[in-house]
């Protein structure tokens, strides 16, 4: 058998260090790249279309949050939280109110925790919709998906707009409850929106499950062990995509969780297909908690008279407060020093944690995949860089 | 979940190893566990395999800056010949140290959180920390960041580099004494040195 003579290319760039010749090619994802859902760049090296290594880079949108929480008094930082994920504003309010209530020991009136949960299930239904239209138009399904979720999401921000006055930043709790209560009719066309959600999820489903190009490109690729989603503290459905049971309005039955009957969506192979319909279903048991809560929902006050708005100042100590935001676990870490201000602010973004994987997912993939793999992560950049 | 118990299963299977137990005043009741840097991977292990505390969720640091505690003490002295006592306020200096709190939680037996602490010996020099993320592998990114934003090195960490700020940048932003500058976004304008490069570059290319 006589082997060819092919002529020899003299590399392009420096061989491997292990003596190979491989010809690997550094590129750079992002900042402007339009799948990196904002300021975000990841630095690949390919060998032909394969993965062979691939750094973050973050920071582009760093405005050192914390710093400026902890020159804020505690009221006060409530705006700002917002801004981290600027997508599910409801859900960030909540967390740190909850750290702060912790650290100060108040107590949240029945009417204020059903507002929280509907509004926060609310939040997930938006988070997650747009989640699926984005991943979608990532992978090359232009338009029509996004647009159909982004339809879904302007009724939710209709709802949000009616009740707070605003669409995205919300600023809605207070410690010790919400800052508004229900205007009138709220009600009825959150129940409308609620019965007619299911209606959005069957079409998509249809249009987009069984898809057979949906399911080349996503099943198997970016598979995450079980193990390994525990030890790097995934959370949120990337953890749940993996098989860990693992959602903290169970674990930690913070608020009235404890009294709705839903159930934990899990996933058997953790590849970016799971993490797709972990979505899906989620939303459907999102569905279930809405519909008790605005079934059982008291009247009463909405926010717990004793607490000062003003002029708070916590005992010295700390606490840690968390709860499910739709990306998974939102921690707020508190240090009271007794001033007005906190003496230490730590937000745990479940954005930047579950971008710890990123390289283990996508290493011998395509270079195609990291952008599948990217989007089914779901992170917002205003929590990643704070 | 009982602080005292795990204290002492610890220091019963990790030879030699200090801890403290750290009491929170607030309503919140979440003590925290402070471990000697020496022995912190040891008990770290001991935390996931054998207490099963197998999910580290937050790591964050925190700075404790040097601060003067005065307390007012009454003294004996003698004045003009008779004893008296004598008010006097004794300073005493607290030396300052920064600090790693890891959030401990077990996904199995669902507990948590127990915070760990690691303190390093001052602000300066003795900023090192043995690193959690061969523990835990969460901690990368988040022991990363407070590398960048309070300095402390964790030894043995696997990529240890600025992770929020850019490479160039020198101090340590979250640190209670930062400075920061008056403008961010200063960028030396074209005068001295740099005019005279510029009107050399022109002349030699005509002007084009």
């Amino acid at each position: 058998m006589s082997t060819l003579a092919y002529p020899t290319v003299p590399p392009i760039l420096e061989p491997a260090v292990d003596g190979s010749e491989d010809q690997l090619l550094e590129i750079s994802m992002g900042p402007q790249h339009p799948s990196t859902h904002g300021v975000f760049r990841m630095n690949v090296v390919l060998d032909g279309e394969r993965v062979v290594k691939l750094k973050p880079i973050f920071g582009y949108l760093h405005r050192n949050h914390e710093k400026i929480a902890e020159n804020e008094t505690y009221l006060g930082s409530m705006p700002y939280t917002d801004r981290l994920d600027y997508l599910c504003s409801i859900t960030n309010n909540w967390g740190y109110a909850l750290a702060v209530e912790k650290l100060a020991g108040i107590q949240v009136p029945e009417r204020a925790e059903y507002l929280r949960v509907i509004t926060g299930e609310l939040t997930r239904l938006q988070n997650h919709s747009c989640l699926l239209g984005f991943l979608l138009q990532d992978m090359g399904a232009s338009g029509t998906p996004l647009m159909y979720a982004f339809r879904e999401r302007e009724k939710v921000l209709d709802l949000l707009e009616a009740l707070t006055g605003s669409r995205m930043m919300c600023n809605y709790m207070r410690f010790g409850g919400c800052r508004t209560d229900l205007p009138a009719g709220w009600l009825d066309e959150a129940k409308k929106f609620v019965q007619e959600f299911p209606r959005f999820l069957d079409e998509f489903e249809n249009l987009l499950v069984s898809n057979e190009v949906l399911m080349e490109r996503t099943q198997g690729i970016g598979v995450m062990s079980k193990e390994l989603a525990i030890n790097a503290a995934m959370s949120g459905p990337m953890a749940r995509a993996s098989g860990v049971n693992y959602d903290i309005r169970k674990v930690d039955h913070y608020s009235i969780y404890d009294r709705f009957s839903f159930l934990v969506p899990l996933g058997d192979h953790g590849d970016v297909y799971d993490r797709y319909m972990i979505r899906f279903l989620e939303m459907r048991e999102s569905l279930k908690i809405l519909n008790e809560a605005m079934r059982d929902i008291p009247e009463g006050p909405i926010v717990d008279p004793k607490t000062k708005p003003r002029g708070f100042r916590p005992k010295p100590g700390e606490a840690y407060g968390r709860i499910e935001s739709p990306k998974g676990e939102l921690g707020f870490y508190l240090i009271s020093d007794g001033s007005p201000n906190p003496y230490r602010y730590r937000v745990r973004p479940p954005s930047l944690i579950n971008l710890t994987v990123l390289e283990d997912l996508c290493l011998g993939q395509n270079v195609a995949d990291v952008v599948a793999i990217l989007g089914s992560v779901d992170i917002v950049l205003g929590e990643v860089d704070r | 979940m009982n602080l005292e118990t795990i204290k002492s299963e610890i220091e019963a299977s990790v030879p030699g190893c200090r801890l403290e137990i750290v009491s929170n005043p607030s309503p919140s009741g979440q003590h925290s566990l402070l471990v000697g840097p020496d022995h912190a991977v040891a008990v770290a292990t001991f935390l996931r395999d054998s207490a099963r505390f197998d999910y580290c969720s937050n790591v964050t640091g925190v700075d404790w800056p040097p601060k003067e505690l005065s307390e007012k003490i009454k003294v004996k002295k003698i004045v003009d010949g008779v004893e008296k006592d004598v008010d006097e306020v004794r300073k005493t200096s607290v030396p300052g140290y920064l600090e790693a709190v890891y959030h401990l939680f077990s996904v199995e037996l669902r507990e948590g959180p127990l915070p760990l602490r690691m303190r390093t010996q001052d602000r300066e020099a003795g900023v090192h920390l043995p690193s959690l993320t061969p523990v835990w592998r969460s901690a990368e990114f988040q022991e990363r960041e407070i590398f960048d934003l309070f300095g402390i090195v964790f030894d043995g960490h696997p990529d240890l580099r600025r992770i929020l700020m850019w490479d160039g940048f020198v101090d340590h932003p979250m640190r209670r004494d930062y400075v920061d500058p008056d403008d961010y976004e200063y960028e030396p304008t074209a005068h001295d040195q740099v005019l005279q490069r510029a009107n050399q570059h022109l002349n030699q290319t005509g002007g084009q």
